[in-house]
C-alpha cells in the first residue's frame, strides 16, 4: 500500500520534473544561454556537479557524517569510554512504538534484566518485554564540552537515569558503540583531512619545483618520487608507526599519524602537478605572458595554476579514501592510534575474528561507516571530475 | 545502371537532450562507374548518411521508417541494406567486399598495433578466401598500385611509421584490397597538404577507372568536388538542397546556399575582391528551424512561406533540381 | 632491446640503493637500538640486573658501536655480498632462517592473486564496456565501487565466515596442521593450494575492482576509435573485431600497472594475514613490527620492494613487446 503510494508519488514527481524541465527550456532558453556564457569556471563546475545526482547525494551524506562527528559530544548520549556494567556485549536496542502491550506515541525500549546462560552459565543481559523505558530528547547527562570548549550537560537524546539507551549495542566492556562510533568518526575524518592537507602542501612544493625548474633538479626529484612510490605503502606506514614510542600520549600519536600519512601521500599528486606544469610551460599563452614581462611568480600563480586547479581538487578528494583506509588498517592491527583514543580502526580492533561476526555482529557497525565514507568520497571525486572536465558538453 | 539507390533516408540520434534529427528525407542514386560528390559544411549530415548506407552508425542512431537503401551486388541481386540483420553475414559481405570505405584520418583508421600488411591480409582473406601467402602478395601488389615506393618493405610497416600522404595511399589500398564495387570516401583528402591532395585525387580517379568502381566522395571543398565528381548533391542540415550533374550545379546553381558556397570560393579571375562567406552559422540539429532549414541564413527568404513548410525539390533541367520556395513560386507564376 | 634492458636495470639498481637507504632509516627509527632490545628481551624477568656497560658490551659484540653510515654499509654489504640479512632476535636465529621459504610462499600467493585478478578483470571490464549502460554494466560499476571501499580485513573476515560455514572450519592459515612442519611433498603442496585460494581471492578483490574500471574505461575509449569503425567497414566479424582491435589495446594499461598491482597486494598482505592467520611474509612483517624486530622487518620490506621493482621492469618489457609504438631503443 505505502509502497504503491510512494511509487505513484515518485512517478508524479518525475512527470512534474520533466514538464518543468521542458517549460524551463522553452521559456528561459535565451536567458540561460546568457547566464551560461557569462558564468565563471567555478560556477560552471558547480552547475554540472549539481546535476550529478549520485555525487550530490554522497556530498550530503558526507556532510551529515562530518557534522555528526563534529557534534559528537552532544549527539552521543555517552562518552566514548563510559561503561554500562549491566549491559555487556549487549545487542542494539532499537526504539519501538508498539509491543504486545499496545502502542505508544513516543518511542521506547524494553528494560534489561540479567539472566544466566544455561550453557555457559555466564551472566548476560536480555531485554525484559514487560518494562518500558521511554526515549527522551534533550536530556541531562554527562558533562561534556562541545569542541572541547563550551561546557554542556544536555544530550540530543537518551533515557531517564538510570536507564541507558544503546542504539548500536555495547562491547564487552559495556561501552556504547553508537557513542564510540560518533567520536571515532571525528577522529578518522579529521586524520584524513589533515593527512591530505600535509600531502597536498608537500606535493605542491615538490611537484612545483620539479615542474618549473626541470633539468637536474627534476631528475633527482623524480628518482625520489619513484622510490616512495615503489615501496608498498601500508608496510611503509607500519614501519613508521611502529617506531612511535610506547609512552607517547594519544594526542602525540594522533598528530604523528597525520604526519606519517601526509608525509608519504604526496607522490601521485606531485607527479600530476609536475607533468601539468611541464606540459603547460610551453603553451602559447604562458609564453605570451612571459614575453609580456610578467614575473615568474605571477606566471605560475595567475596563468599556470588556474588551468589545472580543478584537477588538483579532484585528486585531493580522491586521495581521502586512501588516507582513511590506511588509518583504519594501521589502527586495526595495533600500529596506529591507541585506546583509549577511538577511531574507526581502533573500534574494529575488537572485531578481528569470525567469532565476533557470529556472536556480536554489531561491533562491525564502524566498518559500515568506513565503507560509506570511502564510497562517498569516491563518488564525489568522480562527480567532480566529470564536472571539472571542460570538454563535457553542458547546456 | 544504378548500383545504389537511397530513398527517403532519415537518421535520428538519441541524446541527453532528446531526439536529434541528423538526416531528413534524403534520396540519391549512384550509377555504376560514376562519382557522386556530396558537399556540405560539417554537421550537414553528409558523413552520417553515408555511414547509414553500410549501417555503421552507433547504437544511439535509428534509421527512419520507410527508408530504403537498394544496392545491386556483384552477383546482380538487389538487396535493401536497411533490411539486412545488423550482425548477419550478408551485411558483413557487403561491408568491405562490396562497398569499401575511406575515412578522413588515415592514421586513426589503422590499428596502431598491427602492420599495414596484416590488416590488408586480414581483409583480403576474409572476402576473397585467398591463402595467407597469396593475400600478402596481393596486398603488396595493391600497395604498389597506389604508388607506395618499396611496397615489399612497407607492407610490414605500422601506419604511424608512414608519412601522411603514404598513409592515405595505404588506406586506399586497404579499402580496395577486397575489390569493392562502390567506394565511399569520407573527406579523404582534407587532412592532407594541398600538393599531396592533388596527387591522391588523381590516384583515386585513375583507380576508379581501372577497377570500374562507383564512388561517393564526401567533402566540404567545392574545389575538390569540381575536380572529381560526375554528379553533385549539396547537403544542408540533413537535407539535400540541390543536386544534379556536376557541370550544371557548378555553372548554374539555383539554391541560394549553393550560390553562397560558390561565392565563398577563392577565384583566380577575381583576385583583389573579398570573398563573400555565407552569413551566420549552421544551426544545431537540436534547434532545426521550422519549414526550410536554410531560411535562418538565407538572404532572400520569403516570410510566411519559407518558415511554414519545407520546399520540395523543383526540377530545373535533366537530373538537376533544387529545393527552394522561390523557384517554386517562380515556376507557378 | 639490449640497450633498453641495460638502461632499465641500471635504473633499478639506483632505485634499490635509495630504497635500501630509506628502509635502513625506518629500521633505525624506533627508540633505542638493537642492543637495548636484545638485552631487554634476553634478561627481563630473569632477575639479572643489566647495566649500561652490559648493553655497551652487547653493542660492541654485534658491531653496532659505529656511526650510522657505517652500520648501513655493513648491513647492505652483508645482504649483497653474503646474502646475510642480520639477526632476528625474537627468533634467536638469522633473518635468512626466519624468512626461509616464506619468500617463495609469498611469491606463489602473489602470482595466484595476479592470475585471478587478470582472468576476472580483463574479460569483465571488456564486457562492461561493450554493454555500456546496460544493467550488467551498472551492477559491475557498483561492484567495483564497493570492491574499492571495503577494507580488505573486513572482506577477509566475511570470506572466512562463509568459508567456515560451507567448507568446514579448516580454512585459515596456509597449511593443515599435519602438514605444518612436514617436509615438502606433493600432498603438502596440494594442501597449500587448497588454503591459498582464500587469501588470493581476498587480495585479488580490490585489484579486480580497480582493473575492471581501468579496462572498462580504455575499452570504451577504444570502441569509439575510428580504427574500430574502419575495421567494421571492412566486414570483419564483430566478435573477432572486438578481440583484435579494441580489446587488444585495452589490455595495455593493465600490463603497465602490474608492478602497481603487486604493490597494492603487498600493501594489503600484512592486514589480511592478521585476519586469516597467514604465516608468509605479510604476517611475519606484522609480527616483526609489533616486536620491533627491525632486522626482520627491514629485510622483508627490502625483499617486497625488490619484487615490485622487478615486476615494474617486467611490465615495461612486456608493454614494449605488446605495443609497437613504444620504441625499445628509447
Amino acid at each position: 500500500m505505502i509502497a504503491a503510494a510512494l511509487l505513484l508519488a515518485f512517478v508524479l514527481f518525475l512527470v512534474w520534473r520533466a514538464r518543468a524541465h521542458a517549460a524551463d527550456i522553452a521559456q528561459h532558453d535565451e536567458k540561460r544561454r546568457l547566464r551560461y556564457y557569462s558564468a565563471s569556471q567555478w560556477t560552471l563546475i558547480w552547475w554540472r556537479f549539481r546535476r550529478h545526482r549520485a555525487a550530490m547525494g554522497a556530498g550530503i551524506l558526507l556532510s551529515t557524517l562530518f557534522l555528526m562527528g563534529l557534534f559528537a559530544e552532544v549527539i552521543a548520549p555517552y562518552g566514548p569510554t563510559t561503561r554500562d556494567a549491566r549491559y555487556l556485549d549487549g545487542a542494539p536496542q532499537l526504539p519501538l512504538f508498539c509491543d504486545h502491550n499496545g502502542c505508544s506515541w513516543r518511542p521506547f525500549i524494553h528494560g534489561v534484566k540479567t539472566e544466566r546462560d544455561p550453557i555457559t552459565l555466564r551472566a548476560r543481559a536480555v531485554p525484559d518485554p514487560e518494562t518500558r523505558l521511554y526515549v527522551r530528547f534533550l536530556v541531562e547527562g554527562q558533562a561534556v564540552k562541545i569542541f572541547g570548549l563550551i561546557p554542556t550537560k544536555t544530550h540530543l537524546f537518551g533515557l531517564d537515569a538510570p536507564g541507558k539507551l544503546h542504539l548500536f549495542g555495547t562491547d564487552s566492556l559495556g561501552r556504547d558503540v553508537f557513542s564510540r562510533v560518533l567520536y571515532a568518526t571525528w577522529t578518522s575524518l579529521s586524520i584524513g583531512i589533515l593527512g591530505v592537507l600535509i600531502a597536498f602542501v608537500l606535493a605542491l612544493v615538490i611537484g612545483g619545483i620539479a615542474g618549473y625548474c626541470g633539468g637536474l633538479i627534476d631528475m633527482v626529484i623524480q628518482r625520489v618520487t619513484e622510490v616512495v612510490r615503489v615501496i608498498p605503502i601500508i608496510p611503509l606506514y607500519m614501519g613508521l608507526a611502529a617506531a612511535m614510542p610506547k609512552e607517547w600520549s594519544t594526542t602525540e600519536v594522533y598528530f604523528a599519524m597525520t604526519l606519517i600519512l601526509g608525509l608519504f601521500g604526496w607522490p601521485t599528486l606531485a607527479r600530476r602537478i609536475r607533468s601539468q606544469l611541464l606540459s603547460i610551460r610551453n603553451e602559447d599563452y604562458v609564453v605570451a605572458a612571459e614575453l609580456a614581462g610578467v614575473r615568474p611568480r605571477s606566471v605560475i600563480a595567475r596563468h599556470m595554476l588556474p588551468s589545472f586547479t580543478s584537477f588538483i581538487i579532484v585528486d585531493l578528494v580522491i586521495s581521502f579514501p586512501y588516507m582513511i583506509l590506511a588509518e583504519t588498517a594501521l589502527s586495526f592491527v595495533g600500529l596506529g592510534l591507541r585506546p583509549p583514543d577511538v577511531s574507526w580502526g581502533v573500534l574494529l580492533q575488537q572485531a578481528q575474528s569470525v567469532r565476533v561476526l557470529e556472536q556480536t555482529p554489531w561491533l562491525f557497525i564502524p566498518a559500515i561507516f568506513v565503507v560509506v565514507a570511502v564510497l562517498a568520497f569516491t563518488v564525489i571525486g568522480d562527480g567532480l571530475r566529470d564536472a571539472a572536465d571542460p570538454y563535457a558538453e553542458a547546456k | 545502371m544504378t548500383i545504389l539507390a537511397v530513398e527517403n533516408l532519415g537518421v535520428t540520434f538519441r541524446t541527453d537532450e532528446g531526439l536529434l534529427r541528423a538526416v531528413d528525407g534524403v534520396s540519391f542514386t549512384v550509377a555504376a562507374g560514376r562519382t557522386l560528390g556530396i558537399v556540405g559544411e560539417s554537421g550537414s549530415g553528409k558523413s552520417v548518411s553515408t555511414k547509414a548506407i553500410t549501417r555503421l552508425l552507433p547504437a544511439s542512431a535509428a534509421l527512419s521508417e520507410g527508408a530504403t537503401i537498394r544496392y545491386t551486388q556483384k552477383s546482380g541481386t538487389v538487396v535493401d541494406l536497411v533490411q539486412l540483420p545488423a550482425k548477419g553475414r550478408a551485411l558483413r559481405t557487403v561491408r568491405g567486399g562490396e562497398i569499401g570505405m575511406i575515412f578522413q584520418e588515415p592514421m586513426a583508421s589503422f590499428s596502431p598495433v598491427y602492420t599495414v600488411g596484416a590488416q590488408m591480409v586480414e581483409t583480403i582473406r576474409l572476402h576473397r578466401g585467398l591463402s595467407r601467402k597469396a593475400a600478402r602478395a596481393e596486398g603488396i601488389a595493391m600497395l604498389r598500385e597506389v604508388g607506395l615506393t618499396d611496397p615489399e618493405r612497407r607492407v610490414d610497416a605500422y601506419a604511424f611509421e608512414l608519412s601522411g600522404g603514404m598513409r592515405q595511399r595505404a588506406m586506399i589500398a586497404l579499402a580496395l584490397a577486397a575489390e569493392p564495387k562502390l567506394l565511399i570516401a569520407d573527406e579523404p583528402t582534407t587532412a592532407l597538404d594541398v600538393t599531396i591532395q592533388a596527387q591522391v585525387l588523381k590516384l583515386m580517379r585513375r583507380l576508379q577507372q581501372k577497377h570500374r568502381m562507383a564512388m561517393i566522395f564526401i567533402t566540404h571543398d567545392l574545389g575538390v568536388i569540381a575536380n572529381i565528381a560526375d554528379d553533385i548533391a549539396v547537403m544542408y542540415l540533413g537535407t539535400i538542397v540541390e543536386r544534379g550533374p556536376a557541370h550544371a550545379v557548378l555553372t548554374n546553381p539555383k539554391h541560394p546556399y549553393t550560390k553562397g558556397l560558390l561565392a565563398a570560393l577563392p577565384r583566380m579571375d577575381a583576385l583583389g575582391h573579398r570573398m563573400t562567406p555565407v552569413p551566420g552559422d549552421i544551426p544545431s540539429p537540436a534547434a532545426r528551424p521550422s519549414g526550410c532549414p536554410f531560411r535562418t541564413r538565407c538572404t532572400s527568404a520569403l516570410p510566411g512561406l519559407c518558415d511554414t513548410a519545407a520546399p520540395p525539390p523543383v526540377p530545373i533541367s535533366a537530373g538537376h533540381s533544387a529545393a527552394c520556395a522561390r523557384l517554386e513560386t517562380a515556376r507557378a507564376a | 632491446m639490449v640497450r633498453f634492458i641495460l638502461e632499465r636495470v641500471l635504473g633499478m639498481i639506483v632505485t634499490m640503493v635509495l630504497v635500501s637507504m630509506m628502509v635502513f632509516v625506518i629500521m633505525e627509527l624506533p627508540p633505542g637500538d638493537y642492543a637495548d632490545r636484545y638485552a631487554f628481551r634476553k634478561f627481563s624477568g630473569t632477575g639479572v640486573n643489566v647495566s649500561a656497560a652490559d648493553v655497551q658490551a652487547i653493542r660492541e659484540d654485534l658491531g653496532l658501536d659505529v656511526s650510522a653510515p657505517e652500520r648501513y654499509f655493513n648491513w647492505i654489504s652483508g645482504i649483497v655480498l653474503e646474502g646475510d640479512f642480520g639477526q632476528a632476535f625474537a627468533f634467536e636465529t638469522s633473518v635468512v632462517n626466519v624468512i626461509g621459504d616464506k619468500m617463495w610462499l609469498t611469491l606463489l600467493l602473489v602470482l595466484i592473486t595476479l592470475l585471478i585478478t587478470y582472468a576476472v578483470s580483463i574479460p569483465v571490464g571488456i564486457y562492461a564496456a561493450v554493454k555500456r549502460g546496460s544493467a550488467a554494466d551498472y551492477s559491475l560499476t557498483i561492484f567495483s565501487y564497493l570492491g574499492l571501499a571495503l577494507p580488505n580485513f573486513l572482506l577477509a573476515l566475511v570470506f572466512l565466515y562463509f568459508a567456515n560455514r560451507w567448507f568446514g572450519a579448516d580454512i585459515g592459515g596456509l597449511f593443515s596442521p599435519q602438514y605444518e612442519r612436514a617436509p615438502w611433498s606433493i600432498a603438502k603442496f596440494l594442501d597449500l593450494l587448497a588454503h591459498l585460494w582464500l587469501p588470493a581471492f581476498v587480495l585479488a578483490w580490490s585489484a579486480v575492482a580497480y582493473q575492471i574500471q581501468t579496462v572498462r574505461a580504455t575499452m570504451s575509449d577504444e570502441l569509439n576509435k575510428l580504427s574500430v569503425v574502419a575495421a567494421r567497414a571492412r566486414g570483419i566479424p564483430e566478435r573477432r573485431l572486438l578481440v583484435k582491435y579494441p580489446a587488444r589495446l585495452a589490455v595495455n594499461p593493465v600490463v603497465s600497472t602490474i608492478g602497481f598491482d603487486v604493490n597494492r597486494i603487498f600493501s594489503e598482505l600484512p592486514i589480511v594475514a592478521a585476519v586469516l592467520g597467514l604465516t608468509e611474509l605479510g604476517g611475519l612483517l606484522l609480527k616483526a613490527y609489533l616486536d620491533l624486530d627491525m632486522y626482520v622487518a627491514g629485510a622483508i620490506l627490502l625483499l617486497l620492494t625488490f619484487v615490485i621493482v622487478v615486476m615494474n621492469f617486467l611490465s615495461d618489457i612486456l608493454l614494449a613487446l605488446l605495443d609497437p609504438r613504444i620504441k625499445l631503443s628509447g
